[in-house]
C-alpha cells in the first residue's frame, strides 16, 4: 500500500508520527547517488503529491528513476522540458570524468600472427578478394619504395608514403563500392590503387607531364581522377570533411545507392572542419563513412599534444554519429568495419565514423626527417613487428591461397612495371604552354585569352629565353 | 512591345540617411504610359532571380544562416522555404567554415548551391574554402572538378555597424584567378548578375549591398522576363558624358550619379560607368571611356590599399597612358576599420562631395 506524501521534511516527519508508517518512507539523502527508493525494499510508487491529501495507491515497482523526485522542491514536478527534449534531474552535483576508466577497446579479427581470433565478428573474405587485397598491399609497399627512392635521386620533386597504413588503404577500398565518391586527405593512395589507377598514371602524376590527368597543375600525390570516384587531393587540412557532408547531402537529394567517404589524420581532427563536418552531417542525416587514421603523428606532433581525449573514436557520439575503434593494421577487421558502416550509411542514411588505429612508420613527407623527433628504435617496432602487410601475408599463406613463389614473381614484376613507368614518366613531355591558361575558368575569360596570346608572341619572338624543347 | 521608360523623381526611401533620388529625363510623361513602367526594390529583384532559377533548374539549392525559416536574415529568400521546402532552402547551423565546405561539396557532386553569408565579412571564416576549394579546383583538377557555386550576402557599409561588419571584400576575392566576382547597384543589375551566376559553371561571388536592398530602381519588362541574364564582365555606362570618367561600383553609382548632377551645373559632362562585374574586369569600357574623356576619377567604398580603384588606374596607366590629361583620382574608404559613430562613419567613407571635388582637381577646376 502506497501513501501519497507531502513534499517537506517536516510533513514527511509529522506524517510519520501520525500514521506510524516504518519501512515506507522517503528520506531525502544527500549521501545516495542512488534514486532513495532502491534503498528502501519498497513494494509499491509513491509520489509526493504537494496537496495534503492523501491517496493510497498499489503498484509495482518500476523502473523510472527519472519520475521519481528527489529532492524537496516543488519545481520537481514540473516537466523536464529543455529545447532539445527532456532531460531527468539530479540532486547529486556530479560532473562527467574527463575519461572513461576504460578506453575503448579496438575491434580485431586476426592476431598478430595472422590467426583469426575465435569467436570474432567478420564478414568472410573469398580466397579470390583475399588474394587481391594482399597483391595490392603488396604493391603499395613496392610503389612507396621506388616512388620514395626516385625522389631521393631528385627525379620527383616531392613524395609522401603510406608505410604502415596499407591496410587501411586497400581493405577499405575493398570494401566500398565503386560509385561511393572519395573524398582522400594525402595518405589514401591505396584506395585509387584498388579502384583501377595505374602505375604508370600514378608517375604521370608523380612527372607532371603532357599525360597527367591532373595536367601538372598540381605537386606530386596529388591524385585526382573523375572516373575513379576520387577526388583530387587538396593540401589544406580537413577541408575535405564538410565537403565530404556536401557531397553525401548531393547523393541523399539524388537517391543515389551510393555515399561519401573520406578520409581524415589524428592531427586533422584538431581542424575546425572536423567539427563542422561531423556536425553537420548528422545533423543533414548526410550517408557519409568518416575515417580516421590515427597513426601516431602529425609530422612531429604526438597525438599526446594533439588531444587529450580517448582518441577519435569519443567524439563520435558528441555529434551523435556511431562510431567504432578498429586495429587498423586488421585487414579483416578494416574490411568488415568500413562494409557495414557503408551499409549503414547507404540504408539509414546517416553518417558513421570509423577510428582506424595504425602507426605512420615512414616519415611524415619526403620533407621530413623523423629521427629527429622520435626514436629509431620505435620505427623498427612497428615496421617489423606489427607491420599489416605480413600480418595478412600469415593468413592467406595459411589458407593456401599464396606462396613464396608468388611473392617473389609479384615484387619483381611489380618493381619492374614501376621503374619502366617512372622511365617513361620522366621522359614524356610536359604540358604546352597553353594549358597555364586552361582551366581557371570554365570558358576563358578575355584577359586570360590576351595575356595567352601575348606570352605565345614573346616565346616566338625570344626563344633563346625559354627552355629547349619548350612548345606552345 | 515596351521601351524602357524614364520616370521623374523617384525616390527609394531605403535604410540611410541620404536616400537616393533619381531625376532621369522623360521623354515621354509618364503618365500616358503609366500602365506599363515598373519598379523593383532590389530585394525583390535578388528573390525574384533566385526564385526563378531554382524553378528552372532542380540542382539550384540554397544554403545559409536564416535562410529557410527566417525567411532570411534580410528577407532576400522570402517565402522560398513554403514553395521549394526544406531540401533545397537549408537552414545551415552556424559555421561558415562548415556551410561553405559543404557547399563546395556538393558542387563538386554535381548540385548548384547559392550560399548565403550573413555579410561577407564573416565569409571571412570560410575563405580558405573559397579561395584553395572553390577558386583553385576547376585549375589544379585540370578541369575536372568544376565548381558552379555562387557566394552571395550583404558587403561593404550598412550604417552603424561597426568594423567587423562593414568591410569591402571586393579587392581581397578580385584578386583571386579563379573567382568571378560581381556587385550589382540596380534591381535590374541584381537580377540580371545573379541570374547569370547562377547559371555561371563557375565560382562567383555576389557582392550585394545592404543599404541598396530597400532602394527601388525601374525595371523593363525585359529584365521581369525569366530567361534575362546579364553577360559577365561588361560594365554598363550609367550616364554618358565627355569630360571626365567616373567608374565605381555598387552603391558607390548612385553617389557618383548625384555627383554628375551637381557636376553638370557647374559645366563638367561626366561619364559614370557601372563596373557591375569586378573580376572579370571590364578593361575595354574603361579604356574607350578614358580614351574620350582624358580623365578618371575612380570610387570605391573599401580601404585604398591594394584596391579596386588602384587596379583600375594600373590598367588605365598600361593602355591608355598618352590619353591622359590629368592624374588619376582615388577615392576610397579611410584607411581605418570602421567607426562605429554617426559622424566618424560618415567621415571614413566617400560622399558625393568627395566625387564632385576629386573630379573638378582631374579637370583642373580647383585644388
Amino acid at each position: 500500500m502506497a501513501m501519497w506524501f507531502a513534499r517537506s521534511r517536516n510533513l514527511v516527519s509529522i506524517l510519520r508520527q501520525n500514521l506510524g508508517l516504518s519501512a515506507t518512507l522517503i528520506k531525502r539523502n544527500h549521501s545516495s547517488p542512488r534514486p532513495v527508493f532502491t534503498n528502501y525494499q519498497l513494494s509499491s510508487r509513491v509520489f509526493l503529491d504537494p496537496s495534503t491529501s492523501f491517496r493510497h495507491e498499489s503498484t509495482a515497482v518500476e523502473t523510472q528513476p527519472d519520475l521519481v523526485q528527489q529532492s524537496d522542491h516543488e519545481d520537481d514536478a514540473q516537466e523536464l522540458d529543455f529545447p532539445g527534449g527532456k532531460v531527468g534531474y539530479t540532486s547529486e552535483m556530479k560532473f562527467i570524468p574527463e575519461s572513461s576508466s576504460r578506453r575503448i577497446p579496438c575491434y580485431r579479427v586476426l592476431n598478430e600472427h595472422g590467426k583469426i581470433i575465435s569467436d570474432s565478428d567478420f564478414i568472410p573474405v573469398s580466397e579470390k578478394l583475399a588474394v587481391r587485397m594482399y597483391e595490392q598491399m603488396a604493391t603499395l609497399q613496392v610503389m612507396d619504395h621506388i616512388f620514395y627512392e626516385a625522389q631521393r635521386q631528385g627525379r620527383i620533386s616531392f613524395y609522401l608514403t603510406s608505410v604502415g597504413e596499407e591496410a587501411i588503404n586497400i581493405a577499405s577500398a575493398a570494401a566500398l563500392s565503386p560509385e561511393d565518391v572519395v573524398l582522400p586527405q594525402y595518405r589514401e593512395p591505396g584506395v585509387l590503387l584498388w579502384r583501377g589507377f595505374t602505375l604508370e598514371e600514378f608517375a604521370n602524376q608523380c612527372f607532371g607531364n603532357k599525360a597527367d590527368y591532373g595536367k601538372g597543375r598540381q605537386m606530386p600525390i596529388h591524385y585526382g581522377s573523375n572516373q575513379h570516384n576520387y577526388f583530387t587531393v587538396s593540401s589544406p587540412i580537413a577541408t575535405q570533411l564538410p565537403q565530404a557532408a556536401g557531397v553525401g547531402y548531393a547523393l541523399k537529394m539524388e537517391k543515389k545507392n551510393a555515399c561519401a567517404v573520406t578520409f581524415i589524420g589524428d592531427g586533422g581532427t584538431s581542424e575546425g572542419d572536423f567539427h563542422a563536418g561531423l556536425n553537420f552531417a548528422a545533423v543533414m542525416e548526410a550517408p557519409v563513412v568518416f575515417i580516421c587514421r590515427n597513426n601516431g603523428w602529425a609530422i612531429s606532433t604526438h597525438i599526446s599534444e594533439q588531444f587529450r581525449s580517448d582518441g577519435i573514436v569519443v567524439k563520435g557520439q558528441a555529434y551523435g554519429i556511431r562510431s567504432i575503434r578498429v586495429d587498423g593494421n586488421d585487414a579483416l577487421a578494416v574490411y568488415s568495419a568500413v562494409r557495414s558502416a557503408r551499409e549503414m550509411a547507404v540504408t539509414e542514411q546517416r553518417p558513421v565514423l570509423i577510428e582506424a588505429m595504425t602507426y605512420r612508420v615512414g616519415h611524415h613527407s619526403t620533407s621530413d626527417d623523423s629521427t629527429k623527433y622520435r626514436e629509431a628504435d620505435e620505427i623498427q617496432y612497428w615496421k617489423m613487428s606489427r607491420n599489416p602487410v605480413n600480418r595478412f601475408k600469415k593468413w592467406v599463406e595459411d589458407n593456401g591461397w599464396w606462396s613464396e613463389e608468388d611473392e617473389s614473381k609479384l615484387r619483381s614484376s611489380t618493381r619492374k612495371q614501376l621503374l619502366q613507368a617512372i622511365q617513361a614518366a620522366e621522359k614524356w613531355e610536359k604540358q604546352p604552354l597553353t594549358e597555364l591558361f586552361n582551366d581557371v575558368y570554365d570558358v576563358k575569360t578575355k584577359n586570360l585569352e590576351e595575356q595567352e596570346v601575348g606570352l605565345k608572341a614573346l616565346v616566338e619572338k625570344q626563344p633563346q629565353d625559354y627552355p629547349t624543347g619548350f612548345h606552345i | 512591345m515596351w521601351g524602357i521608360l524614364r520616370r521623374s523623381a523617384v525616390d527609394g526611401g531605403g535604410f540611410s540617411a541620404s536616400s537616393l533620388r533619381r531625376t532621369r529625363f522623360s521623354l515621354v510623361s509618364a503618365r500616358s504610359y503609366a500602365a506599363g513602367s515598373k519598379e523593383m526594390t532590389v530585394r525583390d529583384a535578388l528573390n525574384s532571380a533566385i526564385d526563378e532559377e531554382m524553378s528552372a533548374d532542380p540542382k539550384v539549392f540554397v544554403m545559409g544562416e536564416e535562410v529557410g525559416q527566417y525567411q532570411g536574415a534580410y528577407k532576400i529568400t522570402k517565402g522560398l522555404l513554403e514553395k521549394y521546402g526544406p531540401e533545397r532552402v537549408y537552414d545551415t547551423p552556424i559555421t561558415e567554415a562548415g556551410f561553405t565546405g559543404i557547399g563546395v561539396g556538393a558542387a563538386y557532386a554535381g548540385l548548384k548551391p547559392v550560399v548565403e553569408f550573413m555579410t561577407f565579412n564573416f565569409s571571412m571564416q570560410a575563405i580558405d574554402h573559397i579561395i584553395n576549394s572553390a577558386a583553385k579546383s576547376n585549375y589544379m583538377s585540370a578541369g575536372q572538378i568544376n565548381v558552379p557555386i555562387v557566394f552571395r550576402g550583404p558587403n561593404g557599409a550598412a550604417a552603424g555597424v561597426g568594423a567587423q561588419h562593414s568591410q569591402c571584400y571586393a579587392a581581397w576575392y578580385a584578386s583571386v584567378p579563379g573567382l568571378k566576382v560581381l556587385a550589382p547597384y540596380s534591381a535590374e543589375d541584381a537580377r540580371g548578375l545573379l541570374k547569370a551566376a547562377i547559371r555561371d559553371p563557375d565560382p562567383v561571388v555576389f557582392l550585394e549591398n545592404e543599404l541598396l536592398y530597400g532602394e527601388s530602381f525601374p525595371i523593363s519588362e525585359e529584365a521581369l522576363d525569366s530567361s534575362f541574364c546579364l553577360p559577365i564582365g561588361k560594365a554598363k555606362i550609367e550616364r554618358e558624358g565627355k569630360d571626365v570618367t567616373i567608374t565605381t561600383f555598387s552603391k558607390m553609382v548612385g553617389f557618383a550619379l548625384k555627383a554628375a548632377e551637381k557636376l553638370a551645373e557647374e559645366g563638367i559632362s561626366a561619364e559614370v560607368i557601372n563596373l557591375r562585374s569586378i573580376r572579370p574586369l571590364d578593361r575595354a569600357t574603361i579604356n574607350a571611356s578614358v580614351r574620350k574623356t582624358s580623365r578618371l576619377v575612380t570610387v570605391e567604398e573599401g580601404f585604398p590599399q591594394h584596391g579596386v580603384c588602384a587596379e583600375i588606374c594600373a590598367s588605365v596607366v598600361e593602355e591608355s597612358f598618352s590619353y591622359l590629361d590629368a592624374p588619376v583620382e582615388r577615392i576610397a574608404g579611410a584607411d581605418v576599420p570602421m567607426p562605429y559613430a554617426a559622424n566618424l562613419e560618415r567621415l571614413a567613407l566617400p560622399q558625393v562631395e568627395d566625387i564632385v571635388r576629386a573630379a573638378k582637381r582631374a579637370c583642373y577646376r580647383s585644388k
